[in-house]
C-alpha cells in the first residue's frame, strides 16, 4: 500500500498530536484545497464573520436604520445606555425566564417518553409521527392555530380548563396566562426533536445489556433507573444545551402569539433588537444590544464546549 | 400453526423485551403503552382541531365552539382563503427560496468537507478550527446588522437577500466530513492512478458515497429555510414577495369571527412540509438524530 502519499482521512483533525507542519503538501493539493474550500470560506466570511464586524463598528456610532451612512461617533456611550436600561434587562429576563420554563420541561418530558415508547415494540412510526410533525409545522401556522385554541370561552383549550373544574387563566391579558401559553405552544411544537434525539440514543444501546439485566431479577423500573438513563447521560447534556441555546433565542412564538405583551411583559430580547432597530431606527444602539446578547450566547455555547471537553478528557 | 396466528394480537405480546417470568414487567409495559399512546392521541389534536374547524360553516362554530363534529361540512373557508390572501406566491415564494438554499448549501458545503477530509492543504486546520467556532454563532442574534450589509448591497426584497445568509452551514460541513470521512482512501488513491482529478473525484465518487448526507442535509436545510420567519419578516417587505410564515403571521389575531378561514389558512400553509414529513418520514427522523448527535 502506498496509501501514505495521499492524506490520510482526517479522523484526528483537530487535535494536537499531527501539526500541520509534519507534512508537507503537494503544490497541486494546495491549490486545489483551497478552491475546494473557498466558496464556502467566502460565504462563511461574507454573511457571518461579516455581520459581526458590522455590527461592532455600527454599535460605536449613533447609526440610524432609515438612512445610509454612520452617523456620527458614539464611542462606547451606546453600550453604557445599553446596560443601564431598565427595558433591555427586562427583556433578558424574559428570555432567561423562558429557558427556565421550558427547559426542565423540554429535557426531561421527551427523555421520559423515549424511554416509555422504546420499551413497546410495535407501531413505533405512529408515535414518531404523533411527536415529531408539529416540529415540521412553521411558527406562524403553530401560532395561528394556538390563538384559536386559546380564545376566551370559545377556545378549545379555554375550554378544556372547565373540563377539570379550573378557570383558564387570561391567556392574553395577563402576563402569567401569557407565559402559560407560549410555553404549552412550545411545548407542542419543539417536544419531537428533543424525542427523537433521546430515541437514537437508546436505539443504540445493545440489547444484551438489558437481556442479563433481566436474567439478574431486575425489574422494568430498576432497568430503566440503572441501565437507561445512566447510559443517556451524554445525550441529555446534549439536549439541555441545544435547548437551552435555542430557547434563550426565542422570539417567533411570542412575537407572533403575543407581540410580546401584555404591556411588553413577555417581550424577549430579539424583539427588543427588532424594535429599537426597526421601530424606533436607533441603529447603533440596537447594535450595541445585538452585541452584548451575542457575547452572552456565545459564552453560553464555550462553557458548554469547555466544561464537556474537560468531562471527555476525564473519562479518557 | 395457522391457529396461532389468529389469535388476538393482545395474548401474543412481541418477545424482544420479554424476560423469563417477569409478569411485572409485562403490565409494566402495559402501562407504559396505554399511557405514552394517550399522550400522542393528545398530540394530534391541535392538527385535527384545525382540519375540523377549517370545515366547519362559521355560525355553527359559533354557536357550538366545542363541538368537533359539523351537520354541514364544506371547503368554503379554503376558496375563501386561497382568494383572500396571496397564497399562492407564498407558496411559489418559499418553495423558490428552499430550494434554491438547499442547492446551494449541499454544494458549498460538500465541497468544503471533500476538501477538508481528501485533500492535505496549508491552512486546513486553520480553516477547520474556523468552522467549528461557526458551529457557536447564533446568527439569529445578528440580524440587525445583517440588515444594514444587505441594504448596503442593495439586496433587500430579493429571493437572494433571504438566500445567501443560510448558505454557510457549520453544521452540514461536519455532517458531510463524516461521511466523507468513510470513504477508503485506496478508492482515491486509485482514482488518482487512473489520472482522475479532484473535482472527478468529487463529483462521480465522493458524492455519490454520501447520498445519506446528502438527503439528510438537504430535507432539514429545506425545512428550517421553510419555516424561517425573523429574516424573511424584516427583508421581504411586500406581501406577494413574502413566504408562507411571514404570510399566515399577518393572518394571526385578525378578523376574529372567520374561524374557518383562519384555521384553514392555517391547514394550507402546515400542508406541504407536513405531505414531505409523511413520504420521508424516515429520512428525516434519521437525519435529525445524526445532526443533532454531531
Amino acid at each position: 500500500m502506498t496509501a501514505t502519499a495521499l492524506p490520510l482521512p482526517a479522523t484526528e483533525v483537530g487535535t494536537k498530536d499531527r501539526p500541520e507542519s509534519t507534512r508537507r503538501a503537494p503544490r497541486g493539493e494546495n491549490r486545489a484545497g483551497w478552491l475546494f474550500a473557498t466558496p464556502f470560506l467566502a460565504f462563511y466570511i461574507a454573511f457571518l464573520i461579516g455581520p459581526v464586524l458590522i455590527g461592532l463598528v455600527i454599535s460605536l456610532f449613533n447609526t440610524t436604520t432609515v438612512r445610509a451612512g454612520l452617523g456620527e461617533w458614539a464611542g462606547l456611550s451606546n453600550y453604557a445606555d445599553v446596560l443601564s436600561n431598565g427595558d433591555f434587562w427586562a427583556s433578558m429576563w424574559h428570555s432567561v425566564l423562558f429557558t427556565l420554563l421550558t427547559t426542565p420541561l423540554l429535557v426531561l418530558l421527551p427523555l421520559a417518553f423515549a424511554i416509555l415508547v422504546s420499551r413497546i415494540s410495535r407501531n413505533q412510526w405512529f408515535f414518531r409521527l404523533a411527536f415529531f410533525a408539529p416540529y415540521v409545522v412553521p411558527s406562524a401556522a403553530v401560532c395561528l392555530i394556538f390563538a384559536f385554541m386559546y380564545t376566551p370561552e370559545t377556545g378549545l383549550i379555554t375550554n378544556a380548563f372547565g373540563w377539570f373544574g379550573l378557570t383558564a387563566p387570561d391567556f392574553f391579558g395577563s402576563t402569567s396566562g401569557a407565559w402559560f401559553a407560549v410555553v404549552l405552544l412550545t411545548l407542542w411544537w419543539t417536544f419531537g426533536f428533543n424525542f427523537i434525539l433521546y430515541t437514537a440514543a437508546i436505539q443504540e444501546i445493545s440489547e444484551e445489556v438489558y437481556e442479563a439485566a433481566k436474567m439478574d431479577g431486575a425489574s422494568p423500573w430498576q432497568q430503566i433507573r440503572l441501565i437507561t438513563v445512566p447510559l443517556l447521560r451524554p445525550t441529555m447534556g446534549l439536549v439541555l444545551i441545544l435547548q437551552v441555546l435555542s430557547s434563550l433565542k426565542v422570539f417567533d412564538q411570542i412575537y407572533i402569539l403575543l407581540a410580546g405583551g401584555p404591556a411588553y411583559s413577555t417581550r424577549p430580547v430579539i424583539q427588543y433588537i427588532f424594535d429599537t432597530g426597526f421601530s424606533s431606527y436607533r441603529g447603533g444602539y440596537a447594535a450595541a444590544a445585538t452585541m452584548v446578547y451575542f457575547v452572552i450566547l456565545v459564552l453560553v455555547s464555550a462553557a458548554w464546549f469547555l466544561l464537556r471537553r474537560r468531562s471527555n478528557s476525564a473519562n479518557a | 400453526m395457522a391457529t396461532s396466528v389468529a389469535v388476538p394480537t393482545a395474548e401474543k405480546k412481541p418477545a424482544r423485551r420479554r424476560g423469563g417470568a417477569d409478569e411485572g414487567g409485562k403490565a409494566f409495559n402495559r402501562l407504559a403503552a396505554t399511557c405514552v399512546t394517550l399522550f400522542a392521541l393528545i398530540w394530534l389534536v391541535p392538527f385535527l382541531w384545525a382540519l375540523i374547524t377549517s370545515l366547519r360553516p362559521n355560525d355553527e362554530i359559533a354557536a357550538h365552539p366545542t363541538t368537533p363534529w359539523s351537520n354541514n361540512w364544506n371547503l368554503d373557508a379554503y376558496r375563501f382563503a386561497w382568494n383572500s390572501s396571496p397564497l399562492g406566491w407564498w407558496y411559489v415564494n418559499s418553495f423558490i427560496i428552499s430550494t434554491l438554499t438547499v442547492l446551494f448549501t449541499v454544494f458549498v458545503c460538500s465541497l468544503a468537507a471533500f476538501g477538508l477530509v481528501h485533500l492535505n492543504f496549508r491552512g486546513k486546520y486553520a480553516v477547520f478550527g474556523l468552522i467549528l467556532a461557526g458551529l457557536m454563532l447564533p446568527t439569529e442574534a445578528l440580524v440587525l446588522p445583517q440588515f444594514m450589509e444587505f441594504r448596503a448591497l442593495g439586496l433587500l426584497g430579493t429571493y437572494w437577500a433571504v438566500i445567501l445568509p443560510s448558505v454557510a452551514l457549520p453544521v452540514a460541513v461536519f455532517v458531510f466530513h463524516s461521511f466523507m470521512k468513510a470513504i477508503p482512501v485506496s478508492l482515491i488513491e486509485a482514482a488518482r492512478l487512473d489520472g482522475a482529478g479532484w473535482w472527478r473525484i468529487y463529483s462521480r465518487i465522493a458524492m455519490p458515497l454520501s447520498r445519506p448526507a446528502i438527503s439528510a442535509v438537504a430535507i432539514l436545510t429545506f425545512i428550517t429555510s421553510w419555516n424561517a420567519f425573523l429574516w424573511p419578516l424584516l427583508v421581504l417587505t411586500q406581501t406577494k414577495s413574502q413566504t408562507i410564515p411571514v404570510g399566515l403571521s399577518s393572518l394571526v389575531g385578525g378578523a376574529a369571527i372567520q374561524y374557518a378561514e383562519t384555521m384553514a389558512s392555517a391547514v394550507l400553509g402546515i400542508l406541504p412540509l407536513l405531505a414531505v414529513f409523511l413520504l420521508l418520514q424516515r429520512q428525516i427522523v434519521q437525519g435529525v438524530a445524526n445532526t443533532g448527535i454531531k
